[in-house]
């Protein structure tokens, strides 16, 4: 029995008097891989966002390792710093290099020095593949590159779970491999990771758990086998047979 | 055409009879334009700080209140300053103190200068900055609240960084403006460029060849002010090329990326030629 790192308890979220989150419930376990599908607009990136803290929940608790977040110490960006979070849009400091994006949240909201800074940075660029040009200026790279500069950036935060807010939709094609490799990588070494996505590859082959949205709500969930050979509700099989008619 | 000769005889002689006065002048013009700049770009920065902390319905009503206050005060702050003539913000500083101290405390007159021209500048810059701090895109906010930045280092580390590269052109237009403008602060008898045109005009008669003076020598100023805001300008776009950092040779030839037209690189690569085909002839 693993340890559940976040809970989330009857989150809802309105925009106005648009709904888009309905009293969602789900947890997250220590090692998880979970990948979060559905069509666009059903709240999938909305509740990742929730789930950060980007975006205000309306109601509901999150509770982060037994504790609910409003009541942490050092507040919302003391408990952000222990998720990490990977944008659609890279996000990656348009002022700094390569390297200082990955060195600056270390050592200023870690507190590391420099040094350290420096070679837990080089570590993840290393990984992702980035080590190379760590004196470039995020608009100097590609897609697929930013992305995992980006992806480099959260784990030197060595964070407690991985959030990806649809971290391939920007890319093109060719690029979309090479993240998705990355991804892969990380969730073979353990990576607690949630992520949005329209990979349904990504989701059937490297996630151990498939959450299904669908108009505000988790209408499935379950493990990849169950939602993809077998999925119970007629939403989910609509869904997925959209997916398969375009595939073939 | 002798009115030409006889009106650079003039400007000469002028000149040669002034020109301490001239040059006292222009450096008090510029000190007070280039501190006021600054300091108007501190207060511009900080207001742009306050102005933008988020706050969210569910935060304390003590926090919301504050946020409120400070924003009001700005926002009269920058509808005062902005909307009313230096030239009598300036009497209105310096007199304010003695009408109401009974002439027994008076701020000098270059303190006042100083203090009326930087809080004039930050309530534009104020303006400036916020637009500026608009403009950047809301992804960079969340990239650093995601590695858990707060507003302030948020601020200080990725947007105020761009922000002011997008605002220099008009940080440029603000030292402009204020090396010109200064010379409103005559009124309370700071001696600048303009000042010492009108003393030496009181004292020889000579309006036209003084005013031709003064005219080259705020233009030679203000030229000067823009060649050297627009190097500042490139210096902050930082290079054009990175340096790939690697021993692997295969990175090597996917990894340069050319950003425009590099002429330093164009330069020695023509070098590495010339220097190639000297060995070859020499060689031969």
């Amino acid at each position: 029995m693993s340890e559940v790192i976040l809970q989330v308890n009857h989150l809802s979220k309105s925009f106005g008097k648009n709904e888009v989150l309905k009293d969602i419930d789900f947890s997250v376990k220590k090692g998880d891989v979970t990948s979060i599908i559905g069509s666009s607009g059903s709240g999938k990136s909305t509740l990742l966002r929730c789930v950060n803290l980007l975006e205000t929940p309306t109601s509901g608790e999150i509770i982060y390792r037994g504790q609910n977040i409003e009541t942490l110490k050092g507040g919302q960006s003391e408990y952000r710093s222990h998720v990490g979070m990977v944008f659609q849009s890279f996000n990656l400091f348009a002022n700094m290099s390569v390297l200082k994006n990955c060195v600056i949240g270390q050592t200023k909201v870690l507190g590391k020095t420099k040094d350290e800074a420096q070679a837990e940075a080089m570590k993840f660029l290393e990984k992702v593949g980035m080590a190379p040009y760590i004196n470039a200026k995020p608009h100097q790279l590609s897609g697929g590159q930013k992305q995992r500069v980006a992806i480099a950036r959260a784990l030197a935060m060595n964070p407690d779970v991985l959030l990806f807010d649809e971290p391939t939709s920007a890319l093109d094609p060719e690029m979309v491999g090479e993240v998705l490799s990355v991804m892969q990588d990380l969730a073979a070494e353990g990576m607690t990771m949630l992520v949005v996505t329209h990979e349904m590859a990504f989701a059937k082959d490297v996630s151990n758990r498939v959450i299904y949205m669908n108009k505000g709500v988790i209408c499935e969930d379950g493990t990849p086998e169950q939602i993809f050979g077998n999925p119970q509700k007629q939403e989910t099989k609509d869904f997925l047979a959209r997916f398969r008619s375009l595939s073939e | 055409m002798n009115k030409f000769t006889a009106l650079y005889a003039d400007m000469i002689k002028t000149w040669e009879g002034h020109s301490a006065q001239y040059l006292n002048g222009v450096v008090s013009t510029l000190s007070l334009a280039f501190v006021a700049t600054v300091i108007g770009c501190i207060i511009g920065l900080v207001c742009g700080i306050l102005q933008t902390i988020p706050y969210s319905k569910k935060d304390n009503p003590f926090k919301k209140a504050v946020l409120w206050l400070i924003r009001i005060i700005i926002r009269i702050y920058v509808e005062v300053f902005r909307g009313t003539p230096m030239v009598l913000q300036a009497m209105f500083v310096y007199f304010a103190i003695p009408y109401f101290t009974n002439n027994t405390v008076r701020l000098d007159v270059i303190p006042t200068a100083y203090l009326v021209v930087s809080i004039n500048t930050g309530a534009y810059m104020a303006e400036t900055v916020r637009g500026g701090i608009l403009s950047i895109d809301p992804g960079q906010t969340e990239g650093a609240k995601a590695i858990g930045m707060n507003h302030l280092q948020t601020m200080l580390y990725v947007i105020l960084p761009q922000t002011i590269k997008n605002i220099i052109p008009q940080i440029g237009n603000n030292f402009i403006i204020n090396i010109k403008d200064t010379s409103v602060m005559f009124i309370i008898g700071y001696t600048e460029l303009f000042a010492a045109h009108k003393a030496i005009v009181g004292a020889k008669y000579v309006y036209f060849p003084s005013s031709v003076i003064t005219m080259i020598l705020y233009l030679a100023l203000t030229v000067i002010a823009s060649i050297i805001l627009r190097w500042w300008e490139d210096l902050m776009d930082g290079p054009d090329n990175f340096d790939v950092a690697t021993t692997d040779t295969l990175a090597l030839t996917s990894g340069t990326y050319n950003y425009r037209g590099d002429k330093k690189k164009k330069k020695r690569e023509k070098q590495q030629i010339d220097a190639n085909t000297e060995r070859e002839e020499k060689n031969e």
